[in-house]
């Protein structure tokens, strides 16, 4: 399901303090890695660095096909090393969408070419994102797809989305919902409140989420189909989900940094860079968006990796396309401005990071044991560094992060067993 | 003749009413009222700006913003020349930037800019060297029509200080109603905004203004501000209200719902029988004349105030050979 160049499995000894929450591990260890599998754990001595199960991400826009101007194979997988990830899974908007078993079968065979750590796609739900005829599921579930999303856009029919969720049965993949009313964010380009209010920005309520999240959760628990809610904004959703989670409703969902950092106040810069959908909503989302991560109602960090070419942000707000880049910031934009005042555990990014989004999507979960696969990151948490435009292995720099100092930095990557990201 | 000392230094740029504070404000108003002075002689051109250039980039329709900043230019000597979007290279697709980079090739000491998207001025500032005025972009920001507004209240008025200012209408899509508040709340001075449900803005409270769908809030104010009812805002699909006869038997503004003593004024262009009724529109309590004159005087002054660095005696009449 995950798919990346060939090569040999590397053996090495890494020795730090190793964290890693799904195992209740936290110790100084020395790991022996020998042809990419964990052999020994053994005590050592107290050191600088830091190991942890690397990263998932489960929600990044690698504009190939069609843009690889934006992003390729292997410029975005070299981003998610150095972000210290070892998968990532890839959404399926690009030029032409994947939809049919010929184009993820042309993706797969360009991932085992350029992609330098396991990849898995996703798939379309309707045919050209179009939201009118459902993708031949089956056949690529069998061709290699993780997941179905129409990512970038919402499943406007109720109708559809049903019988997607229900057509879906023919395989064990999740539907991904990226949930949005666009009679509702229409001419939207900021979280409806004070700042689009002062700024005259078209307004994006925190409902035109909400009401897709809730019906996408009912359809859910009609058709007992198991769903992941891409990148949650606002906190009217959080309820919808807590309620649907309390009901049995096999759900899980996303949350990216920036929506855990910033708010819409960010705005005010009218820098596109803080341009993204859904929008940077209201402190009092961003708390409960917050709290859900810390319950696990939220069990997924994802970046919603969106690279733009420069000059397509280098315009007015209201002209600029949606997104940011991510991959390479993740951890240490949430360890600078979420961990160290105090507003979530270090156990909790790292386990929202790898685990809770494997577990969502069925794959290979990285863990710290003897005999398991080498999937590990690297991390000096002392080390600062500051974000600039050419410090990128991503080829955009659509970064909200720009020019800011960040603390905590990625030295090692171990995905699948070999070294992909050294510092 | 007389001496105008600036009492601070000049800004750089206007290109929000949020960058003024109460000085710059007050200092503009004064300047504003030592040119309309210089507008009465016989020779109206002054020589203060000569040998400086300064080039309007209009993206948007304009009829009085850019009439008026053109001949503010001309009034003060400057070299002055005028882009409109139709007709240039921006109709041959050429980006906002590469735009204000070829214009700013040329060094014009400041470029007025008008421009449908939010923060375009803001932009133009950025990538040139050039002073940069915000004729308005997009529903966001129209500073100098926020400050030829306050000085026709001051002149009708005789304060600003504790005016009480009824906006009413489309305030969801106006700039001039968020830079309007704005600006009242820097010279203390109150508003409440007026309008259908459909056209307030979610939020807009927090700039400091009371907010009412009810027209009778409209009789405690000493100035009635009319905001134009756009009608490409009817379009299906864009409808915020039901029709036009609803929302002028809602909120027109009729000889019967102005108080005696109130003065109304309106931005411009109107539309007669929709937000303002012919009656008022041509009656003595209508300022919309005083704000189209004082829109020459008070944008020669910001191109004065954002060219001058020291004390300048302004008022010498230019020699015409």
């Amino acid at each position: 399901m995950l798919f990346c160049c060939n090569g040999t499995r590397d053996s090495l000894v890494l020795e730090g303090r190793v964290v890693a929450p799904a195992q209740r591990i936290d110790e100084c260890l020395t790991i022996t890695i020998v042809d990419g599998v964990i052999t020994r754990l053994e005590p050592s001595g107290s050191s600088r660095a830091m190991i942890a199960p690397a990263f998932v991400d489960p929600h990044v826009h690698l504009r190939t096909p069609g843009r690889e101007d934006e992003e390729t194979l292997r410029s975005g997988t070299e981003a998610a090393a150095a972000g210290g990830y070892c998968a990532i899974l890839a959404m399926p908007n690009t030029d032409p969408v994947v939809d049919s078993a010929s184009v993820l079968g042309a993706l797969v065979e360009l991932a085992r070419a350029e992609a330098v750590l396991p990849t898995g796609f996703m798939a379309a739900i309707s045919k050209g994102q179009r939201g009118e005829v459902l993708t031949e599921m089956s056949e690529l579930a069998t061709a290699g797809a993780v997941a179905f999303t129409d990512d970038g856009r919402p499943v406007v029919s109720a109708g559809l989305m049903r019988r997607a969720l229900s057509y879906s049965g023919v395989t064990t993949r999740p539907l991904a919902l990226h949930c949005e009313e666009p009679a509702l964010s229409r001419g939207g380009h900021a979280h409806e409140g004070a700042v689009s209010a002062e700024l005259g920005l078209g307004p994006y309520p925190s409902a035109a989420e909400s009401v897709m999240v809730e019906r996408d959760l009912a359809l859910a628990a009609l058709e007992e189909r198991r769903i992941h809610l891409l990148h949650l904004s606002a906190s009217e959703s959080v309820t919808a989900l807590d309620r649907a989670l309390h009901a049995g409703v096999p759900a899980t969902a996303e949350v990216t940094p920036h929506h855990l950092v910033l708010t819409d106040e960010a705005v005010r810069s009218l820098d596109p860079n803080v341009k993204m959908n859904p929008p940077l909503r209201g402190e009092d989302d961003r708390e409960s968006l917050l709290d859900a991560l810390r319950r696990g109602a939220i069990s997924c960090i994802a970046t919603d990796h969106a690279p733009h070419a420069r000059h397509e942000k280098d315009v007015p707000f209201e002209e600029a396309p949606f997104g940011v880049t991510g991959l390479e910031t993740a951890f240490a934009a949430l360890y600078t401005r979420l961990v160290l005042p105090g507003a979530l555990m270090l156990e909790t990014v790292l386990e929202r990071m790898s685990t809770g989004p494997a577990r969502a999507f069925g794959i290979g979960e990285p863990r710290i044991e003897v005999g398991a696969r080498a999937n590990l990151v690297v991390l000096d948490l002392e080390a600062e560094w500051r974000v600039t435009e050419d410090g990128f292995r991503s080829l955009s720099a659509n970064s909200w992060l720009l020019g800011e100092t960040l603390r905590s930095r990625v030295v090692r990557t171990i995905a699948d067993g070999r070294e992909v990201f050294a510092a | 003749m007389s001496d105008l000392r600036l009492p601070a230094p000049p800004r750089r740029h206007l290109l929000s009413v949020g960058d003024l504070n109460r000085s710059d404000v007050e200092r503009i108003i004064e300047t504003s009222r030592a040119m309309a002075a210089s507008l009465d002689r016989e020779v109206k051109k002054l020589p203060t700006l000569r040998g400086r250039t300064v080039v309007n980039l209009f993206y948007e329709s304009s009829t009085r913003t850019l009439a008026s900043f053109e001949l503010a230019a001309k009034r003060l000597s400057a070299d002055t020349m005028s882009l409109r979007a139709a007709g240039s290279s921006v109709d041959k697709g050429e980006s906002l930037k590469d735009t204000a980079l070829t214009l700013a090739a040329y060094d014009p000491d400041v470029i007025v800019v008008r421009h449908p998207s939010i923060g375009a001025p803001h932009l133009v500032a950025r990538w040139t060297g050039a002073h940069v005025v915000n004729a308005g972009d997009g529903k966001h920001q129209h500073p100098t029509q926020a400050l030829l507004d306050l000085y026709v209240m001051e002149e009708a008025l005789g304060r600003l200080e504790g005016l009480h200012v009824a906006i009413v209408g489309d305030v969801l899509h106006s700039r001039v109603a968020r830079s309007l508040v704005q600006a009242l709340e820097l010279v203390g001075a109150r508003s409440t905004l007026v309008g259908p449900p459909t056209l307030l803005p979610r939020g807009i409270e927090a700039l400091g203004c009371e907010v009412s769908t009810d027209i009778r809030r409209i009789v405690d104010a000493d100035v009635v501000y009319v905001l134009r009812m756009q009608r490409e805002r009817m379009a299906p699909g864009e409808a915020f209200v039901p029709s036009l006869r609803e929302y002028t038997a809602l909120y027109g503004i009729t000889p019967e719902r102005v108080r005696p003593g109130q003065v109304v004024m309106h931005p411009g262009p109107m539309n007669r029988g929709v937000e303002i009724d012919p009656r008022v529109a041509d009656s003595d309590a209508a300022l919309v004349t005083d704000q189209v004159r004082a829109g020459l005087v008070v944008r020669m002054a910001v191109l004065y105030d954002l060219l001058t660095t020291s004390p300048v005696r302004v008022v010498e009449p230019l020699e015409v050979a």
